[in-house]
């Protein structure tokens, strides 16, 4: 798993810098299409950060992009993110 | 699950698979167990301070401060040459993990259990089959292995050995085949899916892994046979394919 494309159970641990909580089984809504995925099952590809895509209308759900010691989270195509807390 | 460290690794054996496939065992100091289908982050430091990290599936069962990566080298990859290649037993890597609770399964779960891998996605499911296997567990389960040809399909040995005792193991081989080789030698589709696997009815659990034209072809497959998209989990990796 050394490619540009992958899916969110490769993102987990970068997800876990960011999220408290275990990503791969949190459920987003994508704000496009209006799909229910796990974060697991969704397109991810890596570049300067990582761009989450819904696997079903290809839309951007969320990018994390992380320099030094700061990261910035884009949230815009995620009508709702549904985590399970602790 | 809070944040995770960054965990020092060392090399313990470096064995080879296929041509272009090793396996790496590690001895982890700190680490705390994992369920069969979770990843570890590696992280690799340059000496300018250059830092590349990659996810890979955890090869083996839960089994103390032992974990196995199995790497395939990709060509034009940042970190898997290095762990093919340049890895030796006494070196150290970086790093953290067990990470990933959607594409798991251990054998409290229970099955009928439905494998479907292409290539060097048999990591993540041959860690539940060995798991599946350390626990002496009957659960019904198929594994349906895609390969390019026979010298190409990782673990071949070990799974001729756990075949049986509930567990059904079929290759098929998309490229090349040996003389006289009487299986499957075509991609996975429909019909060989609904030859092989457990009926939609039955109610498997149901993972797929593999490059992602593979896991896209064969998930919509399973759709179209009737499986519930929710008993479907998938993870795939790889060239985008369009």
């Amino acid at each position: 798993m050394d490619e540009l494309m992958l899916d969110g159970n490769a993102a987990a641990g970068l997800l876990s810098d960011v999220f408290a909580v275990e990503m791969t089984t949190a459920i987003g809504i994508c704000d496009g299409c209006g799909a229910v995925e796990a974060v697991g099952a969704v397109r991810v590809f890596r570049g300067a950060g990582i761009v989450l895509r819904c696997p079903h209308c290809d839309a951007v759900l969320m990018t994390v992009v992380t320099a030094e010691s700061r990261t910035w989270i884009d949230l815009r195509g995620l009508r709702t993110l549904e985590l399970e807390t602790p | 699950m809070g944040r995770l460290n960054w965990l020092i690794a060392e090399a313990v054996d470096v064995v080879p698979e296929t041509p272009r496939v090793k396996t790496v065992s590690l001895e982890v100091p700190g680490w705390t167990g994992h369920v069969p289908g979770q990843h570890v982050d590696v992280r690799l430091t340059a000496e300018d301070g250059y830092q590349a990290q990659r996810s890979y599936s955890i090869a083996s069962p839960s089994d103390r401060t032992r974990v196995e990566l199995t790497v395939e080298r990709l060509d034009d990859g940042e970190v898997s040459p290095y762990l093919t290649d340049e890895l030796r037993p006494g070196d150290q890597i970086e790093l953290r993990g067990p990470v990933g609770g959607y594409f798991v399964w251990e054998p409290s779960r229970g099955g009928p259990l439905f494998l479907v891998a292409g290539g060097s996605g048999i990591v993540p499911l041959m860690a539940m089959l060995r798991s599946r296997a350390a626990a002496g567990s009957d659960v019904p389960a198929v594994l349906l292995f895609s390969s390019r040809g026979w010298e190409d399909v990782i673990y071949r040995d070990e799974l001729e050995r756990i075949d049986g005792n509930g567990l059904r193991v079929v290759h098929t081989l998309t490229r090349s085949k040996p003389d006289g080789w009487a299986g499957y030698d075509r991609r996975v589709d429909a019909a060989m899916l609904a030859e092989v696997g457990p009926r939609a009815n039955d109610r498997p659990h149901v993972y797929v892994c593999g490059p992602t034209p593979f896991v896209e072809a064969v998930a919509t497959a399973l759709v179209d046979l009737g499986h519930e998209p929710a008993r479907i989990k998938t993870e795939r990796f790889g060239p985008t394919g369009g």
